[in-house]
């Protein structure tokens, strides 16, 4: 039977039992479709997550306080206020840390600011001169605040743009943080909402004024600039000696701080992304695969139901690989259909989902090539042993089957 | 060898139905011979074999011993696929049931069997063959909407559309009234007529007369032939 001739003879079987050809059919459609959002959607937020990061620089460290040993009980990163303005000292000094930028130490809390229009609390970071660079910042308009300040515990404030327009306030105003009055000295420049929370929405003062005025003496963290992104290992090595010098440790494991880079952090969240996006994917891939049993069974029932029909084909002269032929290909269009029919919903899950709920979805052609191919192959394999049966029926005892 | 004129020569098949103590000889030894042209009725009660013959004839089942030879081939070694082949161009079917496919309207289900041999013209090969049982005003209903005589016809239409050397009719008019039953009865010696051999296996002695020859089986075993 030439081969058109076989697809004609499978679409008319097909059509005539629809509603159980489109039973079938939504079982492939659904795991294709599932298969092409999942891996879309986590795409999606592993680009964003990478963005984010990039976005912070690649040439930063961190260091936390914390990973004390006191009495012999070890506590996490974090858990005691460790490090020091000396630390800060001596990290800027050139001759022991040629390769360290920038230096800026932080201490931030939550703070109620009020301006004399509006009161709104924002995060309040206490840092120095260094904070705009280890933050890769610009100021938009007015100026960030200099050592000068710091030394001298000016009253200046640096706010971001959802700051400013929330406060009604603007280079040159006075605003109130914890009753203590700040001129507003600059606004910096926005960067919109693509980093962990509104990177706009903030404000930063020296460090000196925060620590005698407001949060007291601790420094939370330090954050460094290397010279470039190139000498981020030796920038990290000397940090690490330095550090160990200043608090007076000789073994490195008794580290009472942590330092961490900006590739730590991006190939972490980088790994976590694609845990997830292959779990998510796993789970689309069982789908499919439930669908493909679907189909098997459907072309089960099929070939039971039509073994008479079989039996006559065979006694016209239908030879095995006729009817082989015949119910594979009838399989292999229910799930090549599924499958289109799952890449259409796919993409209109990714056109629908980014403007319905805000969810980035990113499709890319790989992942749907795969899903089709996946469910085309599935829905061979499956035809296979159905069609096999087709294939081996005796044509008298299909005959008398009625 | 057997004789060209001859279009089957069965010689001492036996076919065997089971293995070990549940073993059941459908035919034993048996051995028949039809000439090309001929009209020959099978008749026997149910149970004496006559199926068994009619899958053996009809290359639907292979001897467990013995020879068959149709239009001088031996068939009784053929494989699955051979045998499709043999039936496909050489044997043409009716069955008591009509075995027509519903959703197919006539002529479909005439084309049926060319479209296991590739052949172009099917709908007018059909159209032709429909011609010849009388249907040609009924080419486009479907088995549902003829009668039972009609839905006859159209398989003996079906039989023929591949100018097979053999038609065989397995109790063509089993479900069939007196009235149906004489109108397909009649197409078949019309068929014979015109120089086809054709083998009805029936148990309705009222058939048989349309044959020029009977033979009669009981327990798997050729018990006599009369000449018409």
């Amino acid at each position: 039977m030439s081969l058109l001739k076989t697809i004609e003879t499978g679409l008319r079987s097909l059509l005539g039992h629809r509603l159980r050809s489109v039973l079938t059919t939504l079982g492939i459609l659904f795991g294709v479709a599932a298969v092409i959002a999942t891996v879309g959607i986590g795409q999606a937020s592993s680009d964003s997550v990478t963005a984010r990061i990039t976005s912070l620089g690649t040439n930063l460290l961190t260091i936390s306080a914390g990973s004390t040993v006191s009495a012999g009980v070890f506590g996490g990163a974090g858990s005691a206020n460790t490090l020091t303005m000396a630390d800060v000292r001596g990290l800027q000094d050139k001759v022991s840390a040629p390769d360290i930028g920038a230096v800026a130490p932080v201490t931030q809390g939550r703070a109620s600011i009020v301006s004399s229009s509006a009161n709104w609390s924002t995060t309040v970071s206490g840092s120095t001169d260094g904070w705009l660079v280890t933050n890769t910042r610009t100021i938009g308009s007015g100026t960030f605040f200099n050592a000068n300040d710091v030394a001298t515990r000016a009253q200046v404030i640096v706010i971001g743009t959802t700051t400013a327009s929330n406060l009604g306030a603007g280079v040159g105003d006075i605003v109130l943080v914890k009753q203590i009055p700040f001129q507003v000295v600059g606004v910096l420049a926005p960067v919109g909402s693509q980093g962990f929370g509104n990177q706009d929405d903030l404000a930063v003062i020296p460090i000196t004024t925060a620590q005698d005025e407001l949060f007291g003496g601790g420094v939370q963290r330090i954050l460094l600039s290397a010279t470039s992104a190139g000498t981020i290992g030796s920038a990290y090595l000397e940090a690490n000696q330095i550090l160990l010098q200043t608090h007076h440790l000789s073994d490195p494991s008794q580290a009472d701080f942590t330092i961490t880079t900006q590739t730590q952090v991006l190939s972490t969240a980088q790994a976590v992304t694609q845990t997830l996006t292959i779990l998510l994917a796993s789970v689309a891939a069982i789908s499919l695969l439930v669908g493909g049993i679907g189909v098997m069974n459907i072309m089960l029932v099929s070939v039971t139901e039509r073994t008479s029909e079989i039996g006559l084909r065979k006694a016209l002269g239908a030879t095995p690989v006729d009817l082989f032929r015949q119910f594979v290909i009838e399989a292999g269009m229910l799930t090549a259909l599924g499958g289109l029919l799952g890449v259409a919903t796919g993409l209109a899950v990714g056109y629908i989902v980014p403007r319905a709920a805000n969810i980035a979805v990113t499709i890319t052609a790989l992942p749907v090539l795969v899903a089709v191919g996946v469910a085309v192959v599935v829905g061979l394999i499956f035809g296979v042993y159905p069609a096999l049966r087709a294939a081996r029926l005796a044509p008298i005892e299909a005959l008398r089957a009625q | 060898m057997p004789a060209s004129e001859e279009l089957i020569h069965l010689d001492s098949i036996t076919k065997v139905y089971g293995a070990g103590d549940g073993a059941v000889a459908a035919l034993q030894e048996f051995s028949l011979t039809v000439a090309s042209g001929e009209s020959l009725a099978v008749m026997g009660p149910s149970g004496s074999g006559k199926s068994t013959l009619m899958n053996i004839l009809g290359c639907l089942d292979t001897p467990t011993s013995g020879r068959y030879w149709f239009a001088g081939q031996d068939v009784s070694r053929l494989n699955e696929t051979e045998l499709a082949h043999v039936r496909n161009r050489r044997i043409g079917f009716v069955f008591q049931q009509f075995q027509l496919l519903p959703k197919l309207s006539a002529w479909r289900n005439v084309e049926l069997p060319l479209l296991y041999r590739n052949v172009r013209d099917r709908r007018s090969l059909a159209l032709q063959a429909l011609d010849q049982v009388g249907l040609s005003n009924r080419v486009d209903h479907r088995p549902s909407q003829l009668s039972g005589g009609q839905q006859q016809r159209v398989a003996i239409a079906r039989a023929l559309v591949t100018n097979p050397d053999l038609i065989l009719a397995d109790e063509p008019t089993g479900n069939l009234d007196t009235a149906s039953s004489r109108d397909v009865l009649a197409v078949i010696r019309e068929l014979n007529e015109q120089g086809r051999t054709i083998i009805i296996i029936t148990h309705d002695p009222e058939v048989a007369p349309v044959a020029q020859r009977t033979v009669h089986v009981r327990d798997g075993r050729l018990v006599e032939q009369v000449a018409a």
